[in-house]
């Protein structure tokens, strides 16, 4: 029978099954293939926050969105092209997401009388009208392995454990993707088990030619390759990505590498990557709480360190005086925030972005920090190393903001050649003479950094406040303020050492598009989408919050309208408003999940028709109008 | 692997390293309360340093929030004073970066035993190489008058004063319980015995905790009376030294005898019992380091003083934390990075 090929721009698979079905995995491997094959990938690990939720129950779903494309891919994907289902209550949960027409790839033996009945289906949906205006093929996989297994001999128990192999077979075979990469990487995984990886590859490729000589399948899809600058490529996540920089900021600064953390949704990866990187010299410390997580940190950027540690809100929050300690100590820390949603444990799986207030201002006393924000997966490898330059050129603490979504999406990273990156300068103090330990650089405010170890510059610091210059305690109050103002300028002074904001599209005009965060890639792909529709907006994305870039208040007010995303209730559009009286349109999300570019692109087309408002808001609009969208 | 650190911090010491007491004083006023039991600590720590043969800006001294937090400022070493309840991670964070320092800290009976409670039962069983001076004075005194974690039941106090209805921790048996291997106590009567504590704490390889009874003129005056001061210790506690009996008494007639795992007070008289029915104090011996520490609240029985503890059974987690770099490294290699960017699995473009 006669294939019919058809190629495409952009596609988004969904796997979808149950916590201990191995979604997470063939999504993993699904998306490193995308990227082998020359597509630019973005993706979506949404599972829940039980280890093995029972079996077959809806909340129980573990499920991994693969957006791919030879266009510019900056999300998860808006709707789902392809659904794999496992089982009746992966299918419940996310069918809403399948466009219509979209193939869905469904496991029938997930669909028994038990299945349905957890899922809460009263009839079987598979035999169900509403399925009709979805392409639904369904395979009893078990079965079907069970043939393709009938020339090998391995136990049945271990041959049904490969189902989601199978599956991710089929999904190939529809991408018409190579099976090599998959392969070696199962060859490497189960070194040593033989038959583990015989039943692995055997049911990879079993997938492949079932769906092959089955003749409900006949259409294959192309993507062809990306127009990516060449070189080399990985697939890595945010939680990775600040792994490696962290260690590569250490190496470029010529400092040992100290992480003091604490074990929390969803920064704990962090942690786990840097606890394996023992033959780089690294040292880590899994503290008895967030707590002693930061302030065995400190202690190590006391000793010359480059001293970091990671976390997620309520960590946060309760490192929020050790944070004060290391402004008023004028240490160099990074300090990694994965944010999640909150408050309290709120969604601890869940992605938000409703940290940056506690981010900003969370501490008692004056205390100023600069704060980053990681645009996407890849970028926080370049903010982590900003972070490092920043806290050791200015000796400050330093408020790393990355969240759920990237710390645990995937994306392809362009590998630096590590000997081209700048080395980072400590300020370290060489002349004992004259040392005092808050004597500044004039240019940068930083104090010099001097070691335990480094003979005549022995001096005691801590959280008591000190007088300039000499650094003995004093409580004078003349000096309280000069040194509050002296923290404050420091922080501000680095603005004139980050990179203006850029602005695409218009440099002026009606409406502006302003992100920060994660959601980079929703604000982006909605920036590019509208334009191509001929609107006129234009798109600017923060990294710096504190300071901001110096450019920030000229551009907003081109603008007559400034619109902010935001994965919480406006925390950043009260910050701008605050700061240059700029009337801010907010549109806010707060369901756990990365803004979907459709969502933005559709409330910015409904500002765009509101000509009557184009000042909005003005002195004569009603603040009647909803103010947020 | 090497570091710019490696080159700052290991240059050999230019100059005279020999010192006296007189060296560790920087020039600042001290500003406890006068007859404050925790001067009484500065000066036997203060002549210690000379002796044990460390460039001064090797050692550290590290503290958290309370009277016995000002102690860095007093010590012309490197010093942190850190945050109320967290100078055990502060330090734990800095000796484990650098292993090449003596790191001290000094903290109280608030500040260890209460908000920095957690810290410290993990900072026993971690046996990160430091010395924890721990001034307990029973009270909160630099929030002028509160009861503390080790302020007896019924103790009045600002906060308590119809009495305090908690009962206090026993600070060398919590020591014990969460497993450090050094654990003694000492008090601020004594400047030389507290100066030999140090110096046996210092050379303790591993966490060594030193509770010191330390007087508030101010808000406890007295409280440790019994068994500091000369007329009444010598009947109120007994120095513990290994390997001699547990002699105590002004006329040393008393011992201390196990009825089983009881200790029991003996008169030592002609007739009735001899030296050889007193316990002998073994510093290795982990059960009866417990049954020492748990002489502490018993009114019919002598405090127990000095080592009560010194076993280097388990090694310092600083060293495994070396060892475990050490052990990867000769099994992998120096860590290559471009290799570690290359990932486990890579293509090109």
């Amino acid at each position: 029978m006669e294939k019919i090929i058809e190629h495409l721009n952009e596609v988004t698979v969904r796997f979808a099954g149950d916590s201990g079905d191995g979604m997470q995995l063939i999504g993993t491997q699904f998306s490193d293939t995308a990227g082998f094959a020359g597509n630019e990938v973005n993706t979506f690990p949404d599972y829940p926050s039980e280890i093995r939720a029972p079996e077959g129950t809806l909340y129980g779903v573990s499920a991994f969105q693969v957006h791919f494309g030879s266009k510019h891919i900056t999300t998860s994907g808006d709707f789902v092209d392809v659904l794999v289902a496992m089982n009746a209550a992966s299918l419940k949960v996310n069918l809403a997401q399948v466009r219509e027409g979209g193939i869905v790839i469904v496991n029938t033996e997930g669909f028994d009388d038990r299945n349905l009945k957890l899922a809460g289906y009263a009839r079987n949906p598979l035999e169900d009208v509403g399925l009709a205006k979805y392409h639904v093929f369904a395979v009893d996989m078990s079965k079907e392995l069970k043939k393709a297994f009938i020339e090998v001999e391995l136990p049945s128990k271990l041959i049904q454990k490969t189902r989601n192999i199978f599956a991710l077979g089929i999904t190939y075979w529809l991408f018409n993707r190579p099976l090599d990469p998959t392969v070696s990487w199962i060859n490497k995984k189960f070194k040593g088990k033989e038959d583990v990886i015989l039943a692995n590859v055997h049911a990879l490729q079993g997938g492949w030619n079932f769906a092959e000589k089955n003749p409900d399948f006949r259409k294959q899809y192309v993507i062809d390759k990306s127009k990516l600058p060449p070189g080399k490529y990985r697939s890595i996540t945010g939680n990775q990505a600040v792994a490696l920089g962290l260690v590569v900021a250490a190496t470029k600064a010529h400092l040992p590498l100290f992480l003091g953390s604490y074990p929390i949704t969803p920064a704990t990866d962090i942690l786990h990557a840097i606890s394996g990187y023992k033959q780089y010299g690294v040292k880590h410390l899994q503290a008895e709480d967030e707590i002693a997580a930061i302030t065995s940190a400190i202690g190590a950027a006391f000793g010359g360190s480059l001293a970091v540690t990671t976390t997620s809100g309520p960590g946060l929050s309760l490192k929020t005086e050790a944070i004060g300690l290391a402004i008023m100590t004028e240490l160099p820390l990074i300090i990694v925030d994965v944010q999640r949603a909150g408050p309290s444990t709120g969604l601890p799986t869940k992605t938000e972005q409703s940290d940056l207030m506690q981010a900003m201002y969370g501490r008692h006393g004056e205390a100023p920090i600069p704060v980053l924000a990681a645009a996407s997966s890849a970028d926080c490898f370049n903010m982590t190393l900003e972070a490092a330059r920043i806290a050791l050129k200015y000796m400050t603490p330093v408020m790393l903001l990355t969240d759920g979504y990237i710390g645990q999406a995937s994306e392809p990273w362009r590998i630096p050649d590590v000997d081209k990156l700048p080395d980072i300068a400590p300020n370290f103090a060489a002349d004992p003479s004259t040392f005092k330990p808050y004597v500044r650089n004039p240019e940068t405010l930083g104090r010099l950094w001097a070691i335990p170890g480094m003979q005549g510059m022995e001096h005691r610091i801590g959280g008591l406040e000190k007088e300039d210059g000499s650094g003995v305690v004093s409580h004078d109050p003349i000096n309280h303020q000069k040194m509050v103002e002296l923290r404050q300028k420091k922080v501000d002074g680095i603005a004139n050492d980050i990179p203006d904001l850029d602005v695409m599209g218009e440099a002026k005009g009606d409406l502006l598009l302003l992100s920060w965060g994660s959601t980079y890639g929703a604000a982006n792909n909605a920036y590019e989408n509208l334009r191509s529709q001929g609107q006129k907006v234009s798109f600017a994305h923060l990294r710096y919050l504190n300071p901001f870039p110096k450019n920030l208040g000229d551009v907003l007010h081109r603008f007559d309208r400034v619109v902010i995303p935001e994965l919480n209730l406006g925390q950043l559009k009260n910050l701008i408003q605050a700061k240059y009286l700029k009337r801010v349109i907010g549109i806010n999300k707060v369901q756990g999940k990365p803004f979907k570019a459709i969502e933005l692109e559709e409330k910015i087309s409904v500002l765009l028709t509101m000509t009557n408002i184009k000042k909005w808001p003005s002195k004569k609009s009603n603040l009647d109008i909803p103010v947020d969208l | 692997m090497n570091t710019i650190i490696d080159d700052l911090v290991n240059k050999p010491h230019s100059g005279e390293s020999h010192y006296t007491s007189k060296d560790f004083k920087p020039d600042v006023d001290v500003r406890w309360c006068a007859g404050c039991g925790a001067i009484s600590v500065l000066s036997p720590a203060q002549r210690l340093m000379p002796e044990l043969g460390i460039p001064k800006e090797k050692i550290v001294f590290i503290s958290g929030i309370g009277c016995s937090g000002r102690f860095p400022y007093y010590m012309d070493t490197y010093g942190f004073h850190g945050i109320h309840g967290r100078a055990l991670p502060i330090a734990s964070g800095l000796k484990i970066a650098r292993p090449d320092l003596s790191v001290w800290v000094v903290t109280g009976d608030g500040d260890n035993m209460s908000i920095g409670g957690n810290h410290f039962i993990h900072a026993c069983r971690r046996n990160v190489d430091m010395n924890v001076l721990m001034f307990n004075n029973e009270v909160y005194s630099l929030t002028k008058g509160q009861y503390s974690p080790t302020s007896h039941r019924g103790q009045i106090t600002k906060s308590s004063p119809l009495g305090a209805l908690d009962d206090p921790f026993n600070p060398v048996a919590l020591a014990l319980g969460a497993s450090a291997t050094f654990v003694a106590r000492g008090h601020d009567k004594d400047r030389q015995q507290l100066q030999n504590l140090l110096l046996q704490a210092h050379q303790h390889k591993g966490f060594s905790f030193v509770e010191i009874y330390t007087n508030c003129r101010i808000f406890n005056d007295g409280a440790f009376d019994l068994y500091t001061n000369a007329e009444t210790r010598e009947d109120h506690s007994v120095w513990l030294e290994h390997g001699k009996p547990m002699v105590f008494g002004k006329q040393k007639n008393k011992g201390i005898k196990l009825d089983g795992f009881r200790p029991t007070v003996i008169e030592l008289t002609e007739g009735g019992h001899s030296i050889n029915d007193v316990l002998i104090h073994d510093e290795k011996d982990s059960t009866l380091a417990f049954i020492l520490a748990n002489m502490t609240y018993a009114e019919t029985l002598p405090r127990p003083m000095g080592v009560i503890q010194n076993h280097t059974d388990r090694s310092s987690y600083e060293d495994r934390v070396v060892e475990q770099i050490q052990h990867e490294v000769e099994e992998k290699g120096i860590g290559n990075l471009e290799n570690l960017l290359l990932g486990s699995s890579h293509w090109e473009i």
